[in-house]
């Protein structure tokens, strides 16, 4: 390609990113105005784009009035517990499946790979039931117990476990180690970065998750962030501002995490691809 | 120490501790299994079980309400209005949004994945930001978005003279609302996925195209698309599961409405499930949707092999 014509397609393709990029980032962005707009501004005509004056009551009406601390708590609470769980748990057994032989190891590998493709919402209804008879509905474990184990982490750790050498497992067995211990201070630690991109793609899907914990908490006082928002959000159908405070202080959380650990997420996201 | 090369004593050794290895195998399985059995396997037995049942509110309260009754509630199914409402929104939903978020998000990896683009990681981060974000969130912000008088879409449109439009409180706005929501939410998903499958196609091939005298469409035609199959056939099978359990959308934004507009297969089942306790009916619901996702991979699967021999 010739200079100019190179330079028109550089600009062609900039400009398109930035239009997506514009419309992309602005739902957000409206979002975050319209939560630190005064009461009323953002439900005027003809409406504002931006703020008259930086507002901060609607938060304040958040923390203060509607106990949004307590959603918050629930919420990290849950996250933060499957998270823990599900990582000893999956990665435990992706290892397994990984280097240690067992008979019937790959019959059932892809038995658990085989689930993938049925829908949440099947088993929900049974799952229900049974945790009612467990005594767990309307408690956090009732949403905790069933992301105990997963098989989409179970695949991802092992795939990442596979690429350790056996002859460094091997040593380790000849200098007397467990497998316990091998598990514990060779494969943990080698396996570091699959873990943190397992911890933020369980931590974030726990968080943002609706359908179940809409299902399980029934107690308002147990309820997690987002459900407590759908709730406000018959309530206080009116209250634009405060409706779009309590949605940027749900999304924020993950937005954060995102940002900080983004590139094991898309990590996450790619690894679980080559295998499709 | 690889493995060829360990003297015989030592291999040996190792030989005579593989059975306990195996046991061990078990032992490291074990938490995860029983937790997917109890959690997974058994509800996905019940399930099926259930929905030869009329399990009801009575039946929650007392099982000696329960009766089987066959496939009753399939035959219902067949013949209950609401179910095909939910199927045929459902359908659209899928048909429609599907496309519209495939293409763009390829569109968005090829320009991102281009040699003369600059700070792709910055526009790869904010084109995928609303993945992450959690929707019930931004379902409630998009349905200020979409406020016929205040929202930022009427005043846009009314710079195009468009009229105001009732887009949740309309029947015929009310799923194309929804769709261009989903759109914006997942798009950057699959285009990860694509960006990853074209960092996967080696640069030789390109290269060698193009001492073959290939222009740029030809080698996207000829290089990149075949070489892509892969990838946009997962990305379209992970996409037709996630929109045919469309639920939260419609659930916050506009529970269904207007006049069953927006009802989808799930939120039936949930009305029905949970709202009515008919989990007996439910379930049917459920077990038909999941045949349904298993139908719509295999003819994908059909498609990409067709397209790709």
């Amino acid at each position: 390609m010739s200079t100019p014509q190179k330079m028109l397609a550089t600009l062609g393709i900039h400009l398109l990113l930035v239009a997506a990029v514009c419309l992309t980032i602005f739902p957000l962005a409206w979002m975050a105005m319209a939560s630190v707009m005064p009461a009323g501004e953002a439900s005027a005509y003809p409406m504002s784009w931006v703020p008259s004056a930086l507002s901060l009551e609607h938060y304040r009406a958040l923390f203060s009035r509607l106990e949004v601390v307590r959603y918050i708590m629930n919420s990290a609470l849950i996250a933060g517990a499957v998270t823990l769980i599900s990582l000893v748990v999956n990665s435990m057994a992706g290892y397994a499946f990984a280097k240690l032989s067992f008979p019937g190891r790959e019959r059932v590998f892809r038995g658990l790979v085989a689930t993938l493709v049925v829908p949440g919402q099947v088993t929900m209804l049974p799952l229900f039931m049974l945790l009612k008879y467990l005594g767990l509905i309307n408690s956090y474990w009732g949403v905790i117990v069933p992301g105990m184990a997963s098989v989409f982490g179970i695949f991802l750790f092992r795939q990442y476990a596979l690429s350790i050498p056996d002859s460094l497992l091997d040593a380790a067995r000849i200098d007397g180690a467990g497998e316990w211990r091998i598990y514990r201070s060779i494969v943990l630690p080698l396996c570091k970065p699959i873990l943190l991109t397992l911890a933020v793609f369980t931590f974030m899907g726990t968080w943002n998750d609706f359908m179940w914990p809409l299902v399980v908490l029934t107690d308002s006082r147990l309820h997690t962030l987002p459900v407590a928002l759908a709730n406000l959000s018959g309530e206080h159908v009116q209250d634009t501002e405060l409706m779009m405070a309590g949605a940027l202080l749900t999304v924020l959380p993950v937005i954060v995490l995102y940002a900080l650990l983004q590139r094991y997420y898309i990590e996450g996201i790619m690894v679980g691809s080559i295998k499709g | 120490m690889p493995d060829g090369t360990a003297p015989d004593d030592i291999r040996q050794r190792l030989r005579g501790m593989a059975p306990e290895r195996g046991r061990v195998g078990y032992g490291f399985v074990a938490p995860a299994l029983s937790a997917i059995l109890v959690f997974f396997f058994i509800p996905l037995a019940g399930a099926l079980l259930l929905s030869f049942t009329d399990f009801d509110i009575y039946a929650l309260g007392d099982l000696a309400y329960l009766r089987f009754i066959g496939i009753d509630n399939y035959t219902r199914l067949a013949r209950d209005p609401l179910f095909w409402k939910a199927l045929g929104n459902t359908m659209m939903f899928v048909v429609s949004a599907g496309p519209l978020t495939v293409l763009p998000a390829l569109g968005l990896a090829l320009l991102l994945h281009a040699r003369l683009t600059r700070f792709k990681g910055f526009f790869r981060t904010a084109l995928f930001l609303p993945v992450v974000t959690t929707l019930v969130a931004v379902a409630v912000v998009w349905r200020y978005l979409y406020h016929p008088q205040y929202g930022p879409m009427a005043a846009v449109l009314s710079v195009f003279g468009v009229e105001p439009i009732d887009w949740l409180g309309d029947p015929h706005w009310a799923l194309p609302a929804i769709i261009l929501m989903a759109v914006w939410k997942n798009f950057g998903y699959s285009m990860v996925v694509f960006l990853a499958g074209l960092h996967a196609i080696p640069g030789q091939l390109y290269e060698a195209a193009r001492i073959d005298g290939a222009n740029a469409w030809q080698q996207f035609r000829h290089v990149t698309l075949p070489l892509l199959a892969p990838t946009t056939l997962f990305v379209a099978v992970l996409t037709l599961v996630g929109y045919l359990q469309l639920f939260a959308e419609p659930y916050v934004m506009t529970q269904g409405g207007p006049s069953q507009s927006t009802l989808s297969v799930v939120l039936l089942m949930y009305e029905e499930g949970f709202r009515w306790w008919n989990m007996g009916y439910a379930a049917a619901v459920a077990f038909l949707l999941f045949g349904i996702i298993v139908a719509g991979g295999l003819v994908l699967r059909r498609v990409q092999r067709r397209w790709v021999p």
